[in-house]
């Protein structure tokens, strides 16, 4: 049986006055259906790159990307994104911005039908009360849980998430990356997410990615966590294996990520 | 609660007093010599320049267009507002020209940058040609309107010259139109429809609104220049008439009328802009 979301050989090349330069190079990921994977890695590396590569916003320069055993080709609303900045549309409210993407996906749905589910959606992340809220009335976190009910409203294949949670604070940080462990659970949207969080990452995958660093940064390992579902916080965080794949992760990050530029890891 | 005041009722009436006290000072006085039986031998302004009324006689010879501002006497002479409404009507027109014409090529500069390259030269040559060029053109344009030919000419003269700042604006607008909003329609595969309607124009529209306003100033402006030579009734023609029959008093009256009713417009778009702005 092959894989869900099937990713071989993918590479970004951006043509520069000085020659071409490898973004990210072979790039070989496979993941089953139902799976949370995260990308790790330094700010720069790429991971963010090979996320828009699956989105179909960021064209390949080579290699594949095979989607439920369908060629991607461009971008599609069967793939939910979640952006780093909410990226609302500031004219709309909290409802219309869910609705948008409703009313491209279930266009053969009533108009009722589609509204139940943007509102079941924005319950769901908890804005039940600021449906009708524009974005700029909306906190940060807010505004994310709005975006993360776009995304899950669309009932996509896949989730893409791109450093969701970068911008806020890290008690909302908890909270969000809870509403959306939860939603997955009930949902279990096959989700790749690029994070540079290890707590993040641990808490929420199945597995995670490491990224070396760029330029022409490729996966440098890929790690298993395998703490029981559903999670929560605290007991992740008791987990035996815990600190053990926290650290590894860490000398991961601070040493083998630097293949490239040895001296600078520190003595 | 009493600065604010300061700063916004009493500085702007000290300043206002300098300006008419440096009116005063230019403006000539009529010097009426009489003989011992009161008969005028003769009457002479004299003064840092003479043909300049005063303060006083201006007031005197503007009350009537003031106190009646609806009175109709003649053609090109009625009350003030009677006209500052007929150049409105106009400027209307031509306004509506200009944006109904300015924001499509505003939106292909933006989207297009073969179209920009092709067009922007051209765009940054006309733009600063005054009104008074473009009206004699719109005659020969309009030369077969008969009758209506000085109005085609007018409306001509302010659409092409208001029509640049939404032009560019709107440009402007578009180009900035947040990758992240352009990514959310491309996510969704929104049609170029729904892309336009639902995502570049809403996010366009502060920008395009800045440029409604500074054309809108920029329409008023030429409201003048076509009135006066093509003769048309308002505040422009009356103007240019009142200059031809030396009544000096007359071209202040408008030159006020003019300043403040422009001031009033650009008041009332830039309400109507920060509305969109923090929509």
């Amino acid at each position: 049986m092959s894989a869900y979301l099937e990713i071989s050989g993918l590479k970004k090349v951006y043509p520069t006055p000085t020659g071409p330069a490898v973004i990210v190079q072979n790039i070989d990921l496979k993941i089953e259906k139902g799976e949370f994977v995260s990308i790790i890695g330094h700010s720069g590396c790429g991971k963010s790159t090979v996320l828009m590569m699956v989105a179909g916003l960021n064209p390949i320069s080579a290699g594949g990307i095979v989607l439920a055993g369908k060629e991607l080709d461009g971008p599609g609303p069967d793939r939910g994104m979640v952006f780093q900045s909410p990226s609302l549309l500031p004219w709309l409210t909290a409802l219309e911005n869910v609705m948008l993407g409703i009313e491209q996906v279930f266009f053969t749905a009533s108009r009722d039908e589609r509204r139940q589910i943007a509102e079941y959606f924005l319950t769901v992340v908890g804005l039940g009360d600021s449906m009708d809220k524009k974005p700029a009335e909306l906190s940060q976190g807010m505004r994310q849980r709005v975006g993360i009910a776009r995304a899950f409203a669309l009932k996509p294949k896949m989730l893409l998430l791109d450093e969701p949670f970068g911008m806020l604070d890290s008690l909302t940080r908890y909270e969000l990356q809870q509403v959306l462990i939860e939603l997955w659970r009930k949902n279990r949207i096959t989700a790749l997410m690029v994070t540079h969080d290890v707590d993040e990452a641990l808490f929420l995958s199945d597995r995670i990615v490491c990224m070396t660093d760029g330029p022409a940064a490729e996966i440098g390992e890929i790690m298993s966590v395998n703490f029981p579902r559903p999670r929560d916080r605290q007991s992740v965080m008791a987990h035996p294996d815990y600190t053990t794949l926290r650290e590894h992760l860490i000398s991961f990050l601070e040493v083998r990520a630097h293949r490239h530029h040895h001296a600078a890891v520190p003595a | 609660m009493k600065s604010f005041r300061f700063d916004w009722l009493v500085l702007p009436l000290i300043g206002l007093l300098i300006v008419l006290a440096g009116w005063q000072m230019i403006a000539g006085k009529k010097i009426v010599s009489t003989d011992e039986e009161g008969n005028i031998i003769s009457e002479e302004r004299v003064g840092l320049v003479p043909a300049l009324p005063d303060i006083r006689d201006t007031w005197e010879a503007s009350r009537p267009y003031i106190v009646e501002p609806m009175a109709k006497r003649g053609e090109l002479d009625q009350g003030m507002l009677r006209f500052t409404f007929m150049s409105l009507g106009l400027v209307a027109v031509g306004y509506a020209i200009a944006l109904a014409i300015g924001v499509p090529i505003g939106f292909f500069l933006g989207l297009s940058p073969v179209f920009t390259k092709m067009f922007d030269p051209i765009i940054q040559v006309l733009r600063p040609v005054s009104p008074l060029a473009w009206l004699p053109l719109g005659y020969i344009i309009f030369m077969e309107a008969g009758r209506d030919t000085g109005t085609l000419a007018a409306l001509f003269t302010i659409a092409v010259c208001s029509m640049w700042p939404t032009v560019l604006n709107t440009a402007v607008g578009v180009r900035a139109v947040p990758q992240d909003y352009l990514n959310v329609g491309r996510v969704l595969k929104l049609s170029r429809t729904k892309m336009l309607f639902k995502i570049l124009i809403p996010a366009t529209l502060p920008y395009m609104f800045t440029g409604f306003r500074l054309s809108l100033g920029i329409a008023w402006l030429v409201i003048v220049a076509a009135e006066m030579l093509t003769g048309r009734p308002g505040v422009g023609g009356f103007l240019w008439q009142e200059y031809n029959s030396l009544i000096y008093e007359h071209i202040i009256l408008s030159i006020i009328t003019i300043g403040l009713v422009g001031f009033i417009l650009d008041r009332l778009m830039s309400v109507v802009e920060k509305r969109f702005k923090t929509a």
